[in-house]
């Protein structure tokens, strides 16, 4: 059951401070979840760090996405904890009420609103008002618009501002769906493979893009492109059949027989 | 009101032609009734003005569906349950009305009670013989149904088809409800014989005027306000709700929410449009609940355009015109016409004929300009 009662009488709009006391942001433990008796998550264990840039790697089937799934609210699992910070259960909140607290994600498949204008995507994600009634009443200010503005400048979208987002290329919508995340101001950032089909140019300024992004936040990046990961990692994590096989640099991890097997087959 | 809404509601072409064709209806039809005589070509009927006053009502239940259909993506099969709770709560307030002047003469039973051997009014029919307070149930009795059943199946995150199957067995559930004579609102018979309307005679010609102008009055106001809401941030959020639910989701919004405002919203509208509805139609019974109508209201929203407000007016209009036309004419055709205008607006006008326009609109610019450029 999705909606247990605390999630609705939860937390509203203000948003929380997360207490990061340990220089953690992210704590994962211990985490199972099956579905139809296949384990897709086997007692993970996952810290992030603040200010990290983290990425994860697997091949299909280790339990990826599952992660973000449980981390965002969007499965709950069958045992185990997810913290934000010292103080948020992640696992008593709503997908609303965790991306409110400050956990932004980005799917594997670029997902912005076609409809509306750029700068009408990234004003519908900035942080803030999110009641009917409000939203009747919202206005943005000067200051907002500026705020709107400096992220796509950020994503390198500010030619397209007022182009419908639909008609974007499937790179530029990967950078406005990053730069909706931007507007949601997340201490962690969950990005589901972000360069899937992009041009190698794409790729690059996508990498330049997240690296800039970390240090302030925090982020996760899911992806299976091993060039891609050698030029943004600093930490790689392996996840395999629901848990971490290995982690370490890019280097280590490559060279751990274990890794090189699971991924060569034997 | 502020410059900026003023602009924004009067920005749309399609909105500035309905205006106009409102407003000029809203002053010749009087006119040409009342001020040229019985005889003249151009005197309109007063059965005219009735049957003009009902598709007021119907346009304005189309915009209610067009407001959840077109702009949220919830296809709703069942908006005739706030429609018709709304005309039997206006209903109930012009049965009371009668009073002695029924059949059996009853100060305070209406016939069908009195029929029924009943001795005294049941509680709900108490109050109801106050406009005030009956207007107020129009609009609290069809909320509150429209709040309970959003709040349960937007939270349990049922759609698409499934959210359709479940409002059209809404409103026949209602249907089987009222045809029962023990619930006490006149059984498959309804509610009818209305005399009079805050002590005006429904059957003269100035109430009919009377009541066409309100339902106009209403379907403007109806339109600006969705107008607004969907110009707000708000609109823009139930747009991306329609598009990216779980993207909505993502980024903080509580969808539910978001559905279930405007979801009462239009039954609000759909519970005015069926009050209005009713004292021009002289009677409210079961078969308004009926799954039929219900489908017959997404068929005008689809004929006309879905997602424009005044494409949902239009069809509407339309739609009716034929169906007084054919009913009168061909009787037997009519539903098999109806089948096919919704099957062939499917296959050929999937924006209906407000996207029609649209697209001829843009060939002749682009011909236009061909010329232009070859000459």
């Amino acid at each position: 059951m999705r909606g247990s009662k605390r999630q609705y009488l939860g937390r509203r709009s203000s948003q929380p401070k997360v207490d990061i006391a340990n220089n953690i942001i992210l704590y994962v433990e211990d985490v199972s979840v099956s579905f139809d008796g296949f384990k897709a998550l086997n007692k993970l264990n996952l810290y992030i760090e603040v200010g990290e840039l983290r990425c994860i790697i697997g091949p299909n089937g280790a339990g990826k996405t599952t992660m973000m799934d449980v981390i965002t609210g969007k499965t709950r699992p069958d045992s185990g904890s997810a913290w934000f910070g010292q103080t948020i259960d992640l696992l008593t909140l709503s997908e609303p009420a965790i991306a409110q607290a400050g956990i932004g994600r980005k799917f594997q498949k670029p997902t912005v609103f076609p409809n509306h204008t750029v700068f009408e995507n990234l004003e519908l994600a900035m942080a803030g008002t999110r009641s009917p009634w409000k939203l009747l009443r919202a206005r943005l200010t000067p200051s907002q618009i500026d705020k709107i503005d400096d992220v796509l400048a950020t994503i390198g979208l500010r030619e397209r501002r007022d182009a419908i987002a639909g008609s974007l290329s499937h790179g530029q919508k990967q950078w406005l769906e990053i730069g909706m995340l931007l507007m949601q101001d997340p201490q962690l950032l969950l990005v589901d493979e972000p360069v899937a089909g992009m041009t190698p140019q794409e790729t690059e300024r996508t990498a330049q893009l997240l690296t800039s992004l970390a240090g302030t936040r925090s982020v996760v990046v899911v992806e299976h492109d091993m060039d891609f990961v050698r030029s943004i990692a600093r930490t790689v994590t392996v996840l395999h059949e629901g848990s971490v096989l290995a982690e370490g640099s890019i280097d280590q991890v490559q060279a751990n027989p274990r890794v090189v097997e699971v991924y060569l087959g034997e | 009101m502020n410059h900026s809404l003023l602009r924004l509601l009067w920005a749309e072409r399609g909105s500035r032609a309905f205006y106009i064709v409102l407003l000029l209806a809203a002053v010749f039809v009087p006119l040409l009734n009342l001020g040229v005589a019985d005889g003249s070509a151009l005197h309109v009927p007063t059965y005219t003005v009735a049957l003009l006053g009902k598709y007021m009502c119907y346009a304005l239940l189309a915009i209610a569906v067009d407001l959840v259909w077109g702009y949220c993506g919830i296809l709703s099969l069942g908006h005739t349950a706030f429609f018709a709770l709304g005309g039997y709560a206006m209903g109930m307030y012009l049965m009371r009305q009668i009073g002695a002047r029924g059949v059996y003469g009853d100060a305070l039973l209406p016939d069908f009670m009195v029929f029924l051997n009943w001795k005294e009014l049941p509680w709900f029919w108490h109050g109801m013989d106050m406009f005030w307070f009956a207007m107020l149930m129009m609009l609290f009795v069809p909320g509150l149904l429209a709040y309970a059943f959003g709040w349960f199946a937007f939270r349990s995150r049922v759609t698409g088809v499934y959210l359709s199957i479940i409002t059209q067995a809404l409103t026949y559930a209602l249907l089987l409800a009222f045809f029962r004579n023990e619930m006490g609102f006149g059984g498959n018979n309804g509610l009818t014989d209305f005399k009079d309307l805050l002590g005006f005679d429904l059957q003269s010609s100035g109430v009919r005027i009377a009541l066409f102008l309100a339902s106009a009055i209403a379907l403007g106001l109806a339109y600006a306000a969705c107008r607004a809401v969907i110009a707000s941030r708000l609109g823009r959020v139930i747009e991306a709700v329609r598009d990216a639910e779980s993207r909505a989701r993502f980024i903080g919004y509580r969808v539910e929410n978001v559905k279930l405002w405007v979801w009462v919203f239009s039954a609000l509208l759909a519970a005015v449009a069926g009050a209005l509805y009713v004292p021009q139609v002289g009677i409210i019974n079961p078969s308004e609940f009926a799954p039929i109508n219900a489908i017959e209201i997404v068929v005008w929203v689809a004929v006309g355009g879905r997602g424009t407000l005044y494409g949902a007016a239009l069809g509407a209009l339309l739609v009716n015109y034929a169906k007084t036309y054919f009913t009168a004419a061909l009787p037997e055709v009519w539903l098999f016409a109806l089948g096919g205008l919704f099957v062939g607006v499917t296959l050929f006008l999937p924006k209906g004929i407000v996207g029609l326009i649209a697209q001829w609109q843009t060939r002749l610019t682009k011909a236009a300009s061909l010329k232009e450029a070859s000459a």
